[in-house]
């Protein structure tokens, strides 16, 4: 019989050591899809590698695709840490990404830095006001998040696909449904060969990571995650900071939109975000809610999509099998999260668990009666002092 | 609703007859789809992964049905993968307790690389006519000829009553029966069903695993009956409207069987308006089962309605935390 208990510690090396090898055997079991398929796995992980990093144009295609998965897993993850299941980011992109465009398509003659000024606010404040509804509901109602953003998600595609369609439909395009493209002065600027997205990726990351862990307001919303009740104890004013914070959630993912539609497809398109928004929560789950591992899981996501892309031309290997091997990858990678958080210990068969972990607990502290509700307990620290 | 209201009037019989029967045939695959997440729901499971289930169900239906040109193994060999993956789901959620919203949406990622994949062969094939003739509508003896009712509900193809017969079954289990009963609590809070000796993690599987097929059964149905050939993402979202449904619906497979018909409905009436010429795009109408659902769920919350959401849903059960 097998008996499972919670881990109170891990050490940072063997956490890592469990993750590391989860992704290990998703790769194994990739490369025996692979193999099957008549492909040299190794050939096939080489070129994907080659894909994203082989040229300068490939690392700058390898880079566009990391910054928006990166810096919406941010925002993310600020909804994250309270245990606010925001899965609207693929929303608030396209929202804040229209609400840019209708700047860019607008006031196009505004100086460029102004225009762009402009584009980012707008992005800013209608992806953060995407946010900021459903979370206004959760707070006042308890309505469920996770559904109400859900749905959401579809509300912008479809308003982007109407104005696609409809009002917003370039006349010039000989019946063509698309969007204008935008004038050069509201495409943002390149910094060493690549848009200015991944300097506001890092600003950002450092920005929020020193709002999460070193202020008042970083403090709270780890608080409430861990629970509402004794935030609410502590005297802090709950509803203010779930809100603020979607808000400030939403915003990001907006500043993604602007992004994306100005630096990357020059236009505003339903495709935009292309499902990045649904990436970028896992991104943002596999970095263990913590801002600074974001841009190196957002880079590893961006590698198995572009390699992705890549080996489709030169194997001629649909680019389906990417989406295979990222969906192993993630489910060993959530696998492996149950390998870190607990243990397993093997129990004879026959014998009473609770007697038997209590006299292991005897045996390692010598003073324990054999109580049952001290089972978990005792456990826990039977754990311990194995694991150390 | 006015301008839909309006134009109802307007509409001859016959042709609101044949738009009826339409709407429910567009509604077939996301009640089977609906259903299937209901069960989910009820053991306490969000499984976001629709849209892959229904994705592997389409492929693997097609392929098995292209394959033996039997209508009976692929109905089964649909369910049946949709029932595996299931398995990898239930295996993550339940035993190793991963979160349910992130496992989910990988299941989607995973659904849709493996029908994409799959596809790549089936690119273009269309069933074969002993395999179509299997799916043509029949008249149900008695039932079929009611006026207008008969002719909307009963003239339809087998697919469509089983699913009839799937969401009345599924009401009366989890209603009347002691499994049903048991599920609920599963759901509701695993702590007290454990306690009074129901097997947890047995409930979460079997029912997540009969979820996810029937699930996998309404892409099936997309790709042997609706459509029937194989295309690229055959599913286009309805994976999610499904999500939507279950809330629509209130975790009832009765309702569910109206909410999935009234979204078929809304799926294909955009043509019908641009016919009759009123300027309503199809676009904004295919907002409305997403705003609809979200009204739902606010009026819901705000009346604190006793049928909501299983209380333990999305939350992993460990027993060790009693």
């Amino acid at each position: 019989m097998l008996r499972i208990a919670k881990r109170s510690s891990i050490s940072k090396r063997r956490a890592a050591l469990i993750r590391v090898s989860g992704i290990f055997w998703s790769l194994v079991l990739m490369s025996i899809f692979l193999l099957t398929m008549g492909l040299n796995p190794f050939e096939v992980y080489h070129a994907m590698i080659m894909g994203c990093f082989g040229s300068f144009y490939r690392i700058r295609e390898t880079i566009e695709l990391m910054i928006p998965l990166s810096l919406a897993a941010i925002g993310i993850m600020i909804a994250f840490k309270m245990k606010f299941w925001n899965i609207g980011a693929e929303g608030q992109i396209l929202m804040g990404a229209m609400a840019a465009s209708f700047v860019a398509l607008n006031m196009s003659s505004l100086p460029k830095p102004v225009l762009l000024i402009f584009m980012g606010l707008a992005g800013l404040v209608v992806g953060g006001l995407w946010a900021f509804l459903p979370a206004i509901f959760k707070t006042k109602f308890g309505t469920n998040e996770t559904l109400f953003t859900l749905m959401m998600n579809y509300i912008a595609i479809k308003f982007v696909i109407y104005l696609q369609y409809g009002p917003w439909k370039d006349p010039k395009a000989m019946g063509f449904p698309k969007i204008p493209n935008f004038t050069e002065n509201a495409i943002i600027p390149e910094v060493f060969g690549v848009h200015i997205g991944w300097v506001i990726l890092v600003v950002l990351t450092v920005l929020f990571y020193i709002i999460l862990n070193k202020t008042k307001l970083g403090y709270e919303v780890s608080v409430i995650g861990e629970s509402q009740n004794t935030a609410r104890y502590a005297g802090m004013n709950v509803n203010r900071v779930v809100l603020l914070s979607l808000f400030m959630s939403g915003a990001i993912c907006g500043l993604v939109g602007m992004i994306q539609a100005s630096g990357v497809a020059g236009t505003l398109t339903a495709e935009l975000s292309g499902g990045m928004g649904y990436t970028a929560i896992i991104v943002a789950w596999l970095s263990q809610m913590q801002v600074q591992f974001v841009p190196v899981i957002g880079m590893l996501f961006a590698v198995l999509v572009q390699g992705a892309s890549y080996i489709q031309t030169a194997f001629q290997i649909p680019q389906s099998a990417a989406e295979i091997l990222q969906g192993i990858i993630l489910f060993f990678a959530l696998g492996s999260e149950f390998f870190v958080n607990y243990t397993i210990h093997s129990i004879k068969e026959g014998q009473d668990p609770t007697t038997k972990v209590n006299n292991e607990h005897q045996s390692n502290n010598s003073n324990e009666t054999s109580h049952k509700t001290n089972v978990s307990e005792s456990s826990v620290s039977t754990e311990v002092a194995a694991g150390e | 609703m006015f301008l839909r209201v309006q134009y109802l009037r307007r509409w001859q019989p016959v042709s609101s007859l044949l738009f009826f029967s339409a709407a429910i045939q567009a509604g077939t695959p996301l009640l089977f789809a609906t259903l299937g997440e209901i069960m989910t729901e009820k053991s306490g499971n969000l499984n976001l992964g629709v849209e892959g289930l229904m994705l592997i169900g389409a492929v693997a239906g097609f392929a098995a049905g292209m394959a033996t040109e039997s209508v009976m193994i692929a109905i089964l060999f649909a369910a049946f993968a949709g029932a595996l993956a299931g398995l990898i789901y239930a295996f993550l959620t339940v035993t190793l307790r991963a979160n349910q919203v992130v496992t989910g949406l990988s299941l989607t990622i995973f659904g849709t690389g493996v029908s994409g994949y799959a596809g790549k062969y089936l690119m273009g094939q269309v069933l074969p006519e002993s395999m179509k003739s299997v799916f043509v509508n029949f008249k149900i003896p008695v039932l079929g000829s009611i006026p207008y009712i008969g002719e909307i509900l009963f003239h339809q193809n087998i697919f469509v009553y089983l699913g009839y017969v799937l969401a009345i079954g599924m009401g009366v289990y989890l209603g009347h029966t002691r499994y049903g009963l048991n599920l609920r609590t599963v759901g509701e809070n695993p702590y007290a069903a454990d306690a009074s000796g129901v097997q947890v993690s047995t409930y979460k599987y079997i029912h997540i695993m009969i979820g996810s097929a029937i699930s996998a059964l309404g892409g099936a149905y997309l790709s042997l009956v609706y459509v029937p050939a194989w295309q690229d993402n055959v599913t286009a979202g309805r994976g999610w409207i499904a999500v939507a449904l279950v809330i629509f619906a209130m975790w009832s497979p009765y309702k569910a069987i109206l909410g999935a018909f009234l979204f078929g409905g809304l799926d294909i009436i955009g043509f019908r308006i641009q016919s009759m010429d009123i300027n309503v795009s199809q676009y904004l109408i295919d907002m409305t089962p997403y705003v609809v659902t979200i009204l739902v769920l606010i009026v819901n919350s705000v009346f604190k309605k006793r049928d909501q959401a299983p209380d333990g849903l999305s939350v992993s059960y460990f027993r060790e935390a009693r």
